[in-house]
């Protein structure tokens, strides 16, 4: 099954490349990955996406948690939560085409946000599967360029991931 | 407040520790440092042969002690030199704190001379490592280090440390924190209640129950609860590799090593007992065999650890207990106490008769060599504990010879066997032996060896002569590379890949006065005890001891792969 973890851990160097380490070293899936700072700046948050059974998101929510820079994690699939991810992808746009990729994008609520006579930039936010059927209902002869930022969650209601 | 420069805040910062001694090598990156050793005259430096040896001495000081190692090496290769030895304490649980050199801060990520990436390096084998950055944080990161290693699961802590960082020139006030806390490290302490509670129900209603007991017991020094407690209830009981000593090995309740050469009645009684309480022990693959859903099977299991991550890793346990393994013990033994119910004895008398009958087929019997001059390796390890009284510090390297120490040499007491279980380090014997010896000057450090393993590090025979250490090297020498053919005539038709030299093999005894050592070979069965005898008589000097032994000989019992532990091969001609 797929779960979304997210860390608070020090923002300090090397931190990142212990999370990513244990990983591979463990032999551990990622499917995605993103970290920033936080509203205080001595921590990070990271937030990554895997897949596995019981068994082994136990063994790493446990191995992460023994990183001495790992603060805090939560595994948000375990509780309602909100996830989105946020995708830039530029498309071939010509001729009667132009209309209907617009219209496409707006079922999506997406943005387009830069353009030339032969391209759009469009921007989409949401689940990673809403992402994946706007590639696919574009169809890939069009589509030019991904940049997808990793998935970003924060647990549902009052809960909080905070010290 | 004293005004102190980086390299002299660093060994002001490990006495305020309370370390005496340090194993290392200097070079480039760390001159500054060695310039602030040799002014001062609290800590005590080693200087080894090669840094990996520096890794196994501090290695042996910290099994042999209970107190953190430590290591002083260079950038570069000094580092990666380490590297073997840091994994070994990783693998073991071994509190260990190793300083690097590394170039200066301006040119680090230039490929400068001598540059590794030492924290990148050693990411996957340390507990934590640290890189200085100001002079200023010296301190503190040397207080994080050592708190960081020796508490919780014990193990290597690396402190990088630029060369500019330790400037003379540049001085700093120095004050050593007293204390330390760290939002993201916390330590496990005790253990739930309610799961020791449920662990102590199963244990009183157990009618064939099993104490398995590993390195961790020794780790968390709790070798005297865990015996109190195993008489208390008078239960069977094994150690691992790693756990021998943890439970004296000459008590009737200790059923011998257990694993892959385990004894017949401890891999016995594992299979068959119906509650399993782990103490400190992981379920490795060496313990459980290969297939892990046959491990087992009528088991109820209690794992005791203070790593969580350890519990049901392999092994799905059915009550896990977080917790220091003494303050888990302590509280069995009060619950115990106040329970006003007791063991089932009857279920346990016919428990005992069972392992009593598994004990008959006696499988640790050594067959003499029909020629009645060929030495058999196993009448070594027991001629030698006859002579020391079992009362020695034992080092051993990886192979035949430490399997056969670990099986005949009966350790009484924790922290007396000394060999590296997790990694399988080949070259650890040696320098293990140094630091047991600088750790305890008057006991009796004995290595025992193979001359496949010893020449591994054999270049600190060197260091064992500059500082007058009487270490007792007994090599099992067998002119071959023995589980390496063990297993090529077992799995591999006997072709001997790559694992005979016999006719390149050093004179020993020649090597060893070479370096200044005495040394003595032995090749004849009658000669065995008068000889070492005579090696145990020079208590001054560095004996090597070359025994030459039957080189066909197996280790046995051994487990049968993707069995479960009852399938044991016993001899050449039996299994079960």
């Amino acid at each position: 099954m797929r779960h979304i973890i997210s860390v608070l851990m020090e923002n300090e160097p090397g931190a990142l490349s212990r999370v990513v380490g244990l990983f591979s070293q463990r032999n551990y899936n990622i499917d995605s990955l993103t970290v920033a700072p936080t509203e205080d700046r001595s921590l990070s948050r990271l937030t990554l996406t895997t897949h596995g059974d019981d068994r082994r998101i136990e063994q790493i929510t446990k191995h992460l948690n023994k990183i001495v820079d790992v603060v805090k994690l939560v595994d948000l699939t375990e509780g309602a939560h909100i996830e989105r991810e946020l995708m830039l992808i530029k498309v071939k746009a010509t001729g009667a085409q132009r209309a209907e990729i617009k219209r496409t994008t707006d079922v999506f609520r997406g943005q387009i946000v830069d353009l030339t006579s032969n391209v759009f930039s469009i921007q989409l936010t949401g689940k990673s599967d809403k992402l994946d059927s706007f590639i696919a209902a574009l169809g890939d002869s069009i589509v030019l360029e991904v940049a997808r930022t990793g998935v970003s969650g924060i647990s549902r209601g009052e809960k909080v991931l905070s010290l | 407040m004293d005004q102190l420069s980086g390299g002299e805040m660093l060994i002001r910062a490990l006495h305020d520790e309370g370390v005496n001694i340090i194993f290392g090598y200097p070079g480039g990156a760390v001159l500054h440092i060695y310039d602030a050793i040799f002014n001062q005259d609290k800590v005590e430096h080693i200087l080894v042969r090669h840094e990996q040896a520096a890794t196994h001495a501090a290695d042996g000081y910290a099994r042999s002690t209970g107190k953190p190692g430590v290591v002083l090496v260079t950038s570069g290769p000094g580092a990666t030199n380490a590297i073997t030895g840091i994994a070994t304490a990783y693998m073991d649980s071994i509190p260990m704190v190793v300083i690097s050199g590394q170039v200066e801060s301006r040119l680090i990520g230039s490929d400068g001379f001598q540059e590794t990436d030492m924290v990148g390096v050693s990411r996957p084998i340390v507990k934590h490592s640290f890189m200085v950055r100001r002079p200023e944080d010296i301190p503190l990161i040397v207080k994080k280090a050592f708190h960081i290693a020796t508490t919780g699961r014990p193990g290597p802590v690396v402190i990088d440390v630029p060369k500019d960082v330790t400037d003379p020139k540049d001085k700093f006030p120095y004050q050593y924190p007293d204390t330390v806390k760290m939002r993201s490290y916390a330590v496990p302490d005790k253990g739930h209640s309610g799961q020791i509670k449920k662990a102590v129900e199963a244990l009183l209603k157990a009618k064939r129950p099993m104490i398995y007991a590993g390195g961790g017991v020794i780790q968390g020094n709790g070798s005297e609860l865990l015996t109190t407690l195993t008489r208390k209830l008078g239960f069977p009981i094994t150690n691992t590799l790693m756990g021998l000593g943890a439970y004296p090995a000459s008590d009737k309740q200790f059923l011998g090593m257990l694993g892959m050469h385990g004894t017949y009645e401890a891999n016995m009684a594992m299979h068959y007992c119906d509650v399993l309480l782990a103490i400190g022990a992981r379920f490795d693959d060496r313990v459980t065999n290969s297939d892990i859903s046959k491990f087992c099977p009528d088991a109820t299991i209690l794992h005791v650890d203070i790593d969580p991550a350890s519990i049901s890793k392999t092994v799905i346990v059915d009550v896990p207990i977080v917790g220091s393994v003494v303050s888990v013990l302590e509280e069995m033994l009060s619950q115990l106490e106040s329970s006003k119910q007791d063991v089932d004895k009857p279920s346990l008398e016919v428990w005992w008769n069972q392992i009593g009958q598994w004990r008959e087929k006696d499988s640790l019997h050594i067959n003499k060599c029909e020629d009645g001059v060929t030495i058999k390796p196993q009448e070594v390890v027991k001629a030698v504990y006859e002579i020391t009284k079992g009362d020695a510090f034992v080092s051993s390297d990886v192979g035949q010879h430490q399997m056969f120490a670990a099986q005949y040499y009966g350790f009484d007491k924790p922290r007396r066997w000394i060999n590296s279980g997790g990694l399988g380090t080949m070259g650890f014997g040696l320098p293990a032996a140094m630091g047991v010896q600088f750790a305890h000057p008057d006991a009796v450090s004995v290595c025992i060896t193979g001359e496949g393993s010893f020449q591994m590090n054999l270049q600190e025979l060197a260091t064992c002569m500059q500082y007058q250490l009487p270490i007792k090297v007994i090599c099992l020498n067998n002119r071959a590379l023995g589980m390496v053919k063990q297993w090529q005539d077992m799995q591999y038709g006997g072709r001997y890949s790559h694992s005979t030299y016999a006719d390149s093999l050093p004179d020993f005894t020649k090597l060893a006065e070479a370096y200044g050592h005495v040394g003595i070979k032995i090749d004849k069965v009658a000669d065995l005890h008068s000889k070492l005898q005579e090696a145990f008589a020079l208590k001054d000097k560095l004996v090597f001891v070359d025994v030459w032994v039957d080189p066909d000989e197996h280790v046995y019992p051994m487990a049968i792969k993707g069995g479960s532990m009852k399938d044991m091969i016993l001899s050449k001609t039996e299994r079960t």
